[in-house]
């Protein structure tokens, strides 16, 4: 087991290493910072003199080199922007994201469990067909369109809902959480819903096909020879050994939640991290994008790492083939 | 001011205070774009100095109509050409409550123009600036200078005593690699003071019970949001969650138009959009003509201009939110404007020039353009591509982001342009600076700035002797007639095509009353909002 973590607690450093080399080769077509710092009829002098300042001049193998080296140190010096230390920006703006995450797949769990546990179980009847539909819309829309019609409906039309933000933040210690106010709640009700929907989609479609699956195997048909009540069959046997795909998808979901939240926070102007991201490339930023980049990247290959351990604790076949490596 | 002019305006002022609501409102208002540092020397941007426009305050201020006036500094004189006297304004505080006297305009004056400003132009680098008592001092020059003052109200002053105690005596250059405690936290003498600021998310104003002036407005409190996303903004807007608006996206001004809660406020803005060719170069670096460089024949320049038709961009692409210009510089800025006219479109025209020229059959060129800066630079570019093919000639058009493009076309990409879209508001307000930025000779022994900005380098010693007479030329009807001289030459060799100027569009909820200035300045503290 400890052999197993420790093999791939290494590959994620690789992973890790790769992300920082593509990224910064990506920055050097991401544009020239130096002309989104300086009015349009700043001398060509006082250009140079930034970009000396910057690093900018040094030949490629030493920006790279500095670059992996402050990153291994989680090192992302000042935002060009905004003056503050990119570490303190997204240390500010990371509750935000995590909330919004921690909700879109909560909300996508629990209504994408019961919506797919229910159409295997009544697959004819008129809700099943209905939350098909539902389905099908939630993955074919992308979320842009979803957010911006859900922001005419209930902010411009209706008026229920505010149209952007966090509403009303409470400071505990670092993290600033919008879960004790209730226009922090009612900020999070839409981009949870446009940031899920795929999400829910997605666990619907996969409870519903792989319930249908278990529901036809044997043990299934054994436990209903015994007599056990149906509640019993279809939750305490059928829906439990549903769960192995499901939770492999939400955790490496979570990753892409919190990834894609990118555009979720662009329409609802959430101010997590991923707005910050976009702000920063639309303006060449690169203590922002690289630091970004590298943070989503040990997101995931921490999702990765703990969905593997996780899969030997709910299996018990495949402690077993963990423990005599190939 | 004759007696009854002064009647009227106090009987104004008591009726605009008798219906004046009670109490004091709260204004929320979203912007595209963010307040980056808080220290008023790094950023010359004007989102940012329309936001510290209301915590500090220059020596002079402009009004909504751009006129210059007083504000730290009440009075001033010129004793000599070379030598102006600023009399100070007494009794005015720092908002920390330290007094303002002239210790605080000599050290602002050393901050502006130390290294890692990126105001250095504001404050000519000869002025001298001597202290003559607390309240008074003077700016020794060693040449006369008529637009000594026309960047002051974007220079802000600073307290000595409270930079010095916070380690901030050095400008927060833009490339700082370290924090300062400037760009996060600020003290100035303006109406509003910050009260809490989150960088790129939202900063609370809240009104200064000590300023030294008199309140056009009725607010309390200012909440500014940064709303990046188009359809969000106004959305926002629409559903009465914030007052007002920066900008309205084109497309969208009808919807706003057609609310119920929401107006849109347009003017033309000081910007001119123009287009550029390479003017310079032996060949063309995008063109299928060898050996030879075309843009260098004036006729194919003027072939060029009588091919595009502004009006048919005003309507068809502007959606009717554009001034067609003649001249390199907004009407505002220069009175005699209105003497110039542009030439007609003329396809045919342009047709004949050009096989004058030798190319009856045009040729290709490509052109670049930035797709994400000026309101809808790439579909303007588009259109212009449509248009040069009607006289044959083929552009390639090559639109990026700005980053990208600035990234190739200015000086330190190595003007790698041949024919290209840019806008320009010259910073000090003054035709001077159109005049030597972006249509002087490049690579002047004698001023190598000059003409930096002229990407496609149109040269004419003629126009630079002009443009060096009016720099010192201090007798303002006198100095009309060389910069319209100066126009007259520069339209004569087609060196430039200016197009139009951009609208300025707010989106403005019914209940507030804002006035629009033209260089887009959002400036509440003249706004009014009722219950």
């Amino acid at each position: 087991m400890l052999a197993f973590t420790l093999r791939r607690a290494i590959q994620a450093i690789g992973v890790m290493i790769a992300v920082g080399i593509i990224a910064f080769a990506m920055f050097r077509f991401a544009g020239d910072p130096v002309s989104q710092l300086v009015p349009i009829d700043a001398s060509a002098a006082e250009r140079a003199q930034i970009r000396q300042s910057l690093g900018l001049d040094d030949p490629f193998i030493v920006q790279f080199g500095r670059y992996l080296f402050d990153a291994a140190q989680f090192k992302f010096g000042v935002s060009y922007q905004f003056r503050q230390p990119v570490s303190d920006l997204l240390k500010e703006r990371m509750p935000a994201t995590l909330e919004l995450a921690v909700c879109a797949t909560i909300l996508a769990l629990v209504f994408g469990i019961l919506m797919g546990v229910f159409s295997a179980l009544r697959r004819d009847s008129l809700l099943a067909k209905l939350f098909q539909m539902v389905s099908l819309i939630g993955i074919s829309l992308p979320t842009f369109l979803i957010g911006i019609l859900l922001i005419y409906l209930f902010s411009v039309t209706l008026g229920w809902l505010p149209s952007f933000g966090r509403g009303d933040v409470v400071k505990l210690g670092w993290w600033s959480s919008g879960l004790f106010t209730l226009s922090g709640w009612k900020a999070l009700i839409m981009p949870s819903i446009t940031l899920g929907l795929f999400q829910m989609t997605l666990i619907m479609r996969l409870v519903r096909a792989e319930m249908l699956e278990v529901l036809r195997t044997d043990y299934i048909r054994f436990a209903r020879a015994r007599g056990l009540t149906t509640r019993a069959i279809h939750f305490g046997h059928a829906l439990r050994n549903t769960l192995v795909p499901v939770i492999t998808v939400v955790g490496l979901q979570f990753g892409s939640v919190i990834a894609f939240s990118i555009i979720t926070e662009q329409v609802f102007q959430w101010p997590g991290m991923g707005l910050l991201f976009v702000q920063a490339v639309q303006n060449v930023d690169i203590p922002i994008m690289a630091a970004y980049l590298m943070m989503v990247s040990l997101i995931f290959v921490t999702i990765n790492l703990v969905v593997d351990i996780l899969y030997t604790v709910v299996d018990p076949r495949l402690r077993a083939t963990i423990s005599r490596p190939a | 001011m004759s007696g009854r002019k002064s009647l009227l305006i106090a009987a104004a002022v008591a009726f605009g205070l008798a219906i004046m609501p009670a109490s004091a409102q709260t204004l929320r208002y979203a912007n595209q774009g963010t307040l980056k540092s808080l220290d008023p020397y790094t950023f010359k941007e004007s989102t940012t100095i329309a936001h510290h426009a209301h915590v500090y305050e220059g020596l002079t201020a402009r009004d909504k109509d751009l006129k210059i006036i007083p504000a730290l500094a009440e009075s001033w004189e010129t004793p000599e050409p070379t030598r102006w006297r600023f009399h100070l304004r007494k009794g005015v505080k720092f908002h920390n409550g330290e007094p303002f006297t002239a210790d605080d305009v000599i050290f602002s004056a050393d901050r502006v123009r130390a290294t890692g400003s990126n105001f250095l132009s504001n404050v000519p680098p000869d002025a001298k600036f001597i202290k003559v008592d607390d309240y008074t001092v003077d700016v020794k020059l060693d040449a006369p200078n008529p637009i000594l003052i026309s960047q002051w109200d974007t220079w802000f002053i600073m307290s000595k005593k409270w930079c010095e105690d916070n380690n901030a005596v050095a400008p927060t250059p833009v490339s700082a690699t370290t924090p300062s405690y400037a760009s996060l936290h600020e003290n100035g003498t303006g109406p509003f003071i910050i009260e809490s600021h989150q960088p790129g998310v939202k900063t609370v104003f809240k009104v200064n019970p000590n300023w030294w002036g008199k309140p056009e407005h009725n607010l309390k409190e200012i909440v500014f949001t940064t709303i990046s996303s188009d359809a969000t903004r106004v959305a926002a807007l629409l559903s009465g969650e914030v007052d007002i608006i920066e900008p309205v996206p084109v497309q969208d001004i009808g919807r706003v138009d057609s609310s119920p809660n929401a107006q849109v406020l347009k003017g033309p803005e000081l910007r001119t959009i123009f287009l550029g060719m390479d003017e310079s170069r032996d060949e063309l670096l995008y063109s299928n003509v060898k050996g030879k460089n075309p843009f260098k024949d004036v006729r194919v320049r003027e072939a060029f201009y009588k091919a595009i038709d502004v009006e048919l961009i005003k309507t068809r692409v502007m959606r009717g939110l554009s001034t067609p210009s003649a001249l390199m510089i907004a009407p505002e800025l220069f009175p005699l404007s209105k003497e110039f006219t542009r030439p007609k479109y003329d396809p045919d025209a342009a047709k004949k020039l050009l096989t004058e020229a030798g190319y009856p059959d045009g040729f290709e060129v490509g052109m670049d353009c930035p797709n994400d800066r000026y309101v809808n630079d790439a579909a303007i570019c588009q259109a212009v591509v449509g248009m040069l093919a009607r006289i044959g000639v083929k552009v390639n058009l090559n639109a990026q982001p700005k980053a990208q493009y600035f990234a190739k076309v200015l000086k330190p990409g190595g003007y790698n342009t041949s024919f290209f879209l840019l806008g320009w508001t010259p910073s000090s307000m003054d035709a001077h600076n159109v005049m030597h930025d972006i249509m002087g000779c490049r690579e002047d022994p004698k001023d190598p700035t000059r003409g930096e900005a002229n990407l496609g380098n149109y040269c004419n010693k003629d126009f630079d002797a002009l443009t060096d007479k009016v720099l010192v030329e201090t007798d303002t009807a006198k100095r009309n007639q060389l910069i319209k001289q100066a126009f007259e030459i520069g339209i004569k060799d087609y060196g430039y095509i200016p197009l139009h100027q951009q609208a300025v569009a707010w989106g403005v909820s019914k209940k507030v009353k804002i006035p629009l200035r033209a260089d887009n300045a959002v400036l509440m503290f003249w706004a009014n909002k009722t219950e």
